[in-house]
């Protein structure tokens, strides 16, 4: 296993190429020195079309069309904001699976301003109905969530990011993992927010709960834990507020609080590292055990 | 299912779907490259829609769909009766059409641009699988062209040689910026490019059946305004 996910997410795309002929990689000049072996292997499957993300996913669709479980792979802003009719018709409404595999976002390329930043591309793909949307926490969880889905052949949203967890689960496709239990209030953090969050949330008396799968959510599993009075506060690496849908309708028969941590709905305008926007949009350690402190106060 | 094939019954048939007057013309300027193409073309059973040797057709424009579905009905892919029901409440045949309900369909289109990144994908697709004779053409209006899409596509085409593909344009010179003049436009993409009368079958059946062994294949179908 490697390090970081975005080169986990080309050797296990890889892999899945070189032992299933019916899969296919579709790249926009991105990450394509980490499919050098690929191409080698397959290059009538491995197509690099250049820069233009609505052809990426619709040539995807194409090869889905023929059979192909196809990984259409580009930075997160190009591959589900720019073309997202395309994914929303050329996948969606065709009822065709393949899955759509991202890098950078919320604001992985931190000196590149708004244009290259995406904390809305989780809500904007959850509009497209049937689709999975994984955010794994580390390389390793991104190994194992990429071979579920071509497994199941569903279409998928994909999600890596530079941020990891220390510690990988063995993760699957709908499913909370219990991670600490408290009393006061049930935390549910999504991907590579873990660790911090655990760190953050260090002397609270709270439940931890830790998911790579937005959607489908583990409804069921939000309801044990939180019991019949509860507070959920979710733990989000994109826009704040983005899980609540999902945590309301798996508490919808109980009365329920809620609290969102997550990235603020505004422009990101500061250039600078991933850790220094971490800071200033309030998703560092210091910054989520703020938020959780303040979720906790009596209202 | 028996088939009547011949241009004369498709017409007939066209009447029984109406209530899309909206895209009539769109509709009917299709008429004879749909017909020549599933008359004499394309190999395609409707027995099998989905048999894994067929070629592929896709409607990229998607609209005024009902001469592609009188077509198709003529072809046996499904009851002719149904086109009485074109539009109306659960009936599978809308103003546009939908692959997982119509057999035949290959690709839901009508919102314009979709269809030639699709056809590129597919003829990618087969080539990857190993075919070398099957082919994949994808009809576009030329105000579809607009659409910028489009010319992603138009340029990765003729970088992967995709021979297997025909972009076959309708062009009944609905858009308010004229594409033309389009052998040297399409041709300096590096497509190999033929002007006809979408109205002459033989043309369009020599266009339409022959292919370029080093491009791809644009046939652009000429419908003069009026004449749709």
């Amino acid at each position: 296993m490697v390090s970081d996910m975005r080169t986990q997410l080309a050797r296990t795309a890889t892999d899945l190429l070189e032992h299933d002929p019916n899969v296919a990689v579709v790249l926009a000049e991105i990450s394509v020195d980490r499919f050098e072996r690929a191409i080698a292997i397959a290059p009538d499957r491995v197509i690099n079309v250049g820069i233009m993300e609505q052809t990426l996913v619709g040539v995807a669709a194409g090869f889905a069309m023929e059979g192909f479980h196809t990984i259409a792979h580009t930075m997160a802003p190009f591959l589900v904001e720019r073309p997202f009719e395309q994914v929303k018709l050329d996948f969606g409404y065709q009822g065709l699976a393949g899955t759509l595999a991202s890098v950078g976002a919320p604001y992985d390329y931190g000196t590149e301003g708004g244009t290259h930043h995406s904390p809305g591309d989780v809500g904007v793909v959850l509009t497209v109905p049937g689709t999975d949307v994984l955010v794994p926490g580390c390389a390793a969880e991104l190994d194992r969530l990429l071979r579920e889905a071509y497994a199941d052949d569903r279409l998928t949203y994909l999600r890596a990011s530079v941020a990891q967890n220390d510690v990988a689960f063995e993760v699957a496709r709908g499913r909370l993992e219990v991670v600490r239990r408290g009393t006061r209030a049930t935390v549910v953090v999504v991907g590579p927010l873990l660790s911090r969050t655990l760190t953050a949330s260090e002397g609270l008396d709270v439940s931890v709960l830790y998911t790579p799968s937005v959607a489908p959510f583990d409804s069921s599993g939000l309801a044990a834990v939180a019991g019949p009075d509860p507070l959920v506060i979710s733990v989000e690496p994109f826009y704040e507020g983005t899980l609540l849908p999902s945590l309301a309708d798996a508490l919808r028969h109980v009365p329920s609080r809620f609290a969102t941590v997550g990235v603020p709905r505004r422009f990101i305008t500061t250039y600078g590292t991933v850790e220094e926007h971490d800071r200033e949009l309030g998703m560092d350690v210091a910054g989520i055990r703020r938020r959780l402190v303040a979720a906790l106060e009596p209202g | 299912m028996a088939t009547r094939a011949g241009l004369d019954h498709v017409r007939e048939l066209l009447q029984l779907a109406t209530g899309d007057e909206k895209h009539e013309e769109s509709s009917t300027s299709t008429l004879d490259a749909l017909w020549v193409l599933y008359d004499r073309v394309l190999r395609v059973d409707p027995d099998s829609p989905r048999d894994e040797d067929r070629d592929r057709f896709i409607l990229s424009k998607g609209h005024g769909p009902s001469a592609y579905y009188a077509v198709l009905a003529a072809k046996g892919f499904f009851p002719e009766d149904v086109l009485a029901g074109f539009l109306e409440w659960g009936n599978p045949l809308g103003s546009h059409p939908d692959r997982n309900q119509v057999p035949g369909v290959e690709a839901s289109t009508g919102s314009l641009g979709h269809g030639l990144a699709l056809a590129v994908g597919s003829a990618l697709a087969l080539r990857a699988k190993g075919s070398t004779d099957q082919r994949v053409v994808v009809l576009c209006g030329d105000a579809e062209l607009n659409e910028g899409s489009n010319w992603e596509s138009i340029l990765l085409a003729p970088r992967r040689r995709l021979t297997n593909l025909t972009l076959l344009v309708i062009d009944n010179h609905s858009s308010s910026i004229p594409m033309g003049p389009w052998e040297p436009r399409l041709g300096s993409f590096r497509w190999d490019v033929v002007v006809v009368d979408g109205h002459d079958q033989d043309q369009l059946y020599d266009a339409l059946s022959s292919r370029s062994h080093e491009r791809p294949n644009a046939v652009i179908a000429d419908i003069p305004e009026g004449e749709w």
